[in-house]
């Protein structure tokens, strides 16, 4: 009995106004979504357009959780699910403040000094201020806490040296907040880990160069840390204290609809493909695709209630982003047996441009924000089985 | 969840506890009926839990009576409570009154069909029916008919019909029913109709799936706890862990798709809600079983273990009210007629 009410999944609080603000969303994204490639909106937080994350923080919809002294606007968990949800079915450009309004801002709140939080928040809530995540390292992928780029205390701040890997847009980001070793790991191996507020645009010592994925598109950035010197006051949270500031960074990014939603263009385009009387095989697996997202959008708008009440569901959220991933990763595969076509980037038909998208970049929907094997075994730790 | 359904969740799971002790499951799967269980859930109220207060119901509302099978589920509760509380339901719907005892519905499976026609005070039904669950056991067989172009509901008594026994694959009565000439003397006509019907019976095995999966998912967890193989307990291998791990997504999946369906059975029976709940825990079901036979090893394989009372069910259930694909088809269906534009809007207005 123990081992399942560790996941438990509350149901999501009944919440009719958000019809309300769905309405808005959707008037908004008719107006303003950019004519663009279809295939910008494969894989989730892909497109990277400032002006159009300008607009959405004019809306009020970026930070919508955090206080209004802030620049936020003191919104519910829930209302921002709808605005996530509807932006990320769309296929809208939010890469240049998803990560800042996701991850990095609520670390501020929670940890920052007041100094960060007033110069820092209410330019992120305003679409004006990207983010970077510097955790990844050559040597360091799932074995976080193995990371070796030092900051060495010197006089005024920190002297950083290291090499960070697999940082999606570091090249168009103003900060990252980086994860580094600034003293001893001790026998459990979290110890001496330490998070800073780096300034990418305004600190000397740091080179960044592109890693193209398989697609040959550029989101990776290794970040290379040259005697690059960070200044005492940007220390992010407590000296030392950088791995419990981390594994709780990250349960706020496990869990939302981006980790089921990286494949609904092309299932959008399936559908269109199919027609309006597709065969009875078609029906049946386009029946089952959509039996499963409106599942995972529950258990997902479950956790979101359970974040709103202040609950830690970590566990719940890795669970959540298993069974998400494990779909997205489906959908392909489904598709390509459904309609008869060779995936192609260059072709004029729209299945057949976003199947390729979506093929090329389905690897990574299980290995970022944590690999499939990982939240496993988290979710096994949930079952008191570690 | 409303304070009303823990409550009537923590009760239920103690009288499910007492009743379906290891010494029970034998015997009913023997073929015994359990009649002090039987007793137990009729003075609890929870064969009548679909019956309105008025009517001498127990004055549920239909989302937390629903909600007991859940827990009905987990126990693998070895008597006909969801069957008696369909018909509880569809009696209520014609203003009939619920007699005592153990009641079955038919039709229930797809192309099956009764027709009726008046015979003096009283009707006299024609047609034969498949896989009826409990039908020989049944103090009547509640049975929707088709009668004047309208949806006829009216009472059987099984003595009447030639029926011919059967079981699905937990051992659980699934009868062959012969209504050719059977006169009933109760009927009236009533607003389900067959599909309605069949929507309930869903989300009712949909969430016996659920109970069921998170019973698998505690015993499996349990015996990897216990069983010691190469000198540790095999739930400190990894191979074991990700493997329990994914019986836990599925039993939350299944969980999450029949608490959305019991929710949305309330005000429509025909919301896409019903058919994601059937698709999603037959799916689980199966992959669940799996894995849960796979953790126990031989002993799991076992008459003797409790492991297939629940597994067993889920094989069966899935099967029963439409399968996945069946219900898929009805899904895909309607999505593709909507169009592709219209596919979101579907996902979000299923709430």
């Amino acid at each position: 009995m123990a081992s399942i009410d560790n996941l438990r999944f509350e149901p999501p609080p009944p919440f009719p106004e958000a019809e309300v603000l769905r309405a808005e969303v959707r008037a908004f994204l008719a107006e303003h979504l950019p004519k663009r490639a279809i295939t910008e909106g494969v894989g989730s937080w892909g497109g990277h357009d400032r002006d159009f994350s300008r607009k959405m923080g004019a809306c009020g919809w970026i930070g919508m959780t955090w206080p209004k002294r802030y620049g936020g606007h003191e919104r519910s968990a829930l209302e921002r699910y709808v605005v996530l949800e509807e932006m990320l079915a769309s296929g809208a450009p939010v890469s240049g403040h998803w990560v800042a309004d996701r991850q990095s801002g609520p670390l501020l709140l929670r940890v920052g000094t007041e100094q960060q939080k007033n110069s820092i928040l209410p330019r992120i809530a305003a679409g004006e201020c990207s983010f970077c995540i510097g955790m990844s390292e050559p040597d360091s992928g799932s074995d976080l806490a193995s990371v070796r780029t030092r900051a060495a205390a010197v006089e005024g701040g920190f002297r950083v040296n290291g090499t960070k890997l697999w940082t999606s847009n570091a090249h168009r980001s103003d900060y990252m907040i980086l994860l580094c070793r600034t003293g001893e790991a001790g026998e459990q191996r979290h110890g001496g880990l330490t998070q800073f507020l780096v300034d990418l645009k305004a600190t000397q010592g740091i080179a960044i160069r592109p890693v193209r994925n398989l697609a040959g598109e550029h989101h990776f950035n290794e970040v290379v840390f040259q005697d690059a010197f960070l200044p005492g006051a940007s220390v992010l949270g407590e000296v030392g204290s950088g791995w419990q500031q981390v594994t709780g960074e990250l349960a706020f990014e496990r869990s939302g609809p981006e980790r089921f939603l990286s494949s609904f263009t092309l299932l959008v385009e399936l559908t269109r493909a199919l027609g309006p009387d597709p065969s009875e095989r078609a029906r049946i697996a386009l029946g089952r695709i959509v039996a499963h997202i409106y599942t995972l959008r529950r258990l997902s708008r479950s956790v979101a209630g359970m974040l709103q009440a202040g609950a830690n569901p970590a566990q719940q959220a890795a669970l959540v982003k298993d069974l998400g991933t494990t779909l997205e990763q489906e959908i392909p595969e489904i598709a390509r047996q459904l309609i008869d076509a060779e995936p192609d980037r260059a072709s004029t038909q729209d299945f057949v441009t976003v199947l390729a998208h979506t093929m090329m970049n389905a690897p990574s929907f299980s290995l970022r924000g944590g690999t499939r094997e990982i939240l496993r075994g988290m979710i096994a730790r949930g079952l008191g089985l570690r | 969840m409303s304070e009303t359904r823990d409550l009537v969740r923590e009760a239920a799971e103690r009288l499910f506890e007492k009743h379906c002790g290891a010494e029970i499951m034998r015997r009913t799967d023997g073929g015994e009926f359990p009649q002090a269980l039987w007793c137990a859930l009729t003075e609890a109220g929870y064969t009548a839990a679909l019956v309105p207060e008025a009517a001498g119901g127990a004055g549920l509302d239909m989302s937390d009576a629903l909600s007991l099978l859940v827990s009905a589920g987990r126990h693998a509760v070895p008597a006909p409570l969801a069957e008696t509380m369909l018909a509880g339901w569809l009696l209520s719907a014609a203003g009939i009154p619920f007699p005592e005892g153990p009641l079955a519905v038919a039709p229930v499976r797809e192309g099956d069909a009764v027709t009726a026609s008046r015979d003096g005070t009283g009707w006299r039904l024609q047609g034969k029916t498949g896989r009826v669950p409990w039908a020989a056991r049944a103090a009547a067989i509640v049975v929707l008919a088709r009668c004047e172009e309208r949806n006829l509901v009216a009472l059987a008594a099984p003595g009447d019909c030639r029926i011919v026994g059967g079981a699905n694959l937990a051992g659980e009565a699934r009868d062959d029913v012969d209504f050719s000439g059977v006169r009933c003397s109760v009927g009236a006509f009533a607003a389900p109709d067959a599909a309605a019907l069949r929507s309930l019976g869903a989300v009712m095995r949909s969430a016996q799936m659920a109970g069921a999966l998170q019973s698998v998912l505690e015993t499996s967890v349990q015996y990897a706890r216990e069983r010691v193989q190469f000198g540790r307990p095999i739930g400190r291998f990894q191979a074991v862990q990700q493997n329990l791990a994914v019986l836990a997504g599925q039993a939350a999946a299944a969980t999450a798709a029949a608490e959305a369906a019991i929710e949305a059975a309330a005000h429509n029976l025909h919301s896409p809600a019903v058919a994601a709940a059937k698709i999603r825990a037959g799916e689980a079901a199966g992959i669940g079983a799996a894995i849960a036979h796979q953790v126990h090893g031989a002993i799991g394989f076992t008459q003797e273990h409790r492991l297939h009372y629940s597994t067993r069910r889920l094989w069966s259930w899935r099967d029963e009210f439409g399968n996945e694909a069946y219900w898929a088809r009805r899904l895909g269906g309607e999505l593709a007629a909507a169009g592709a534009d219209r596919l979101w809007h579907g996902i979000t207005a299923a709430g």
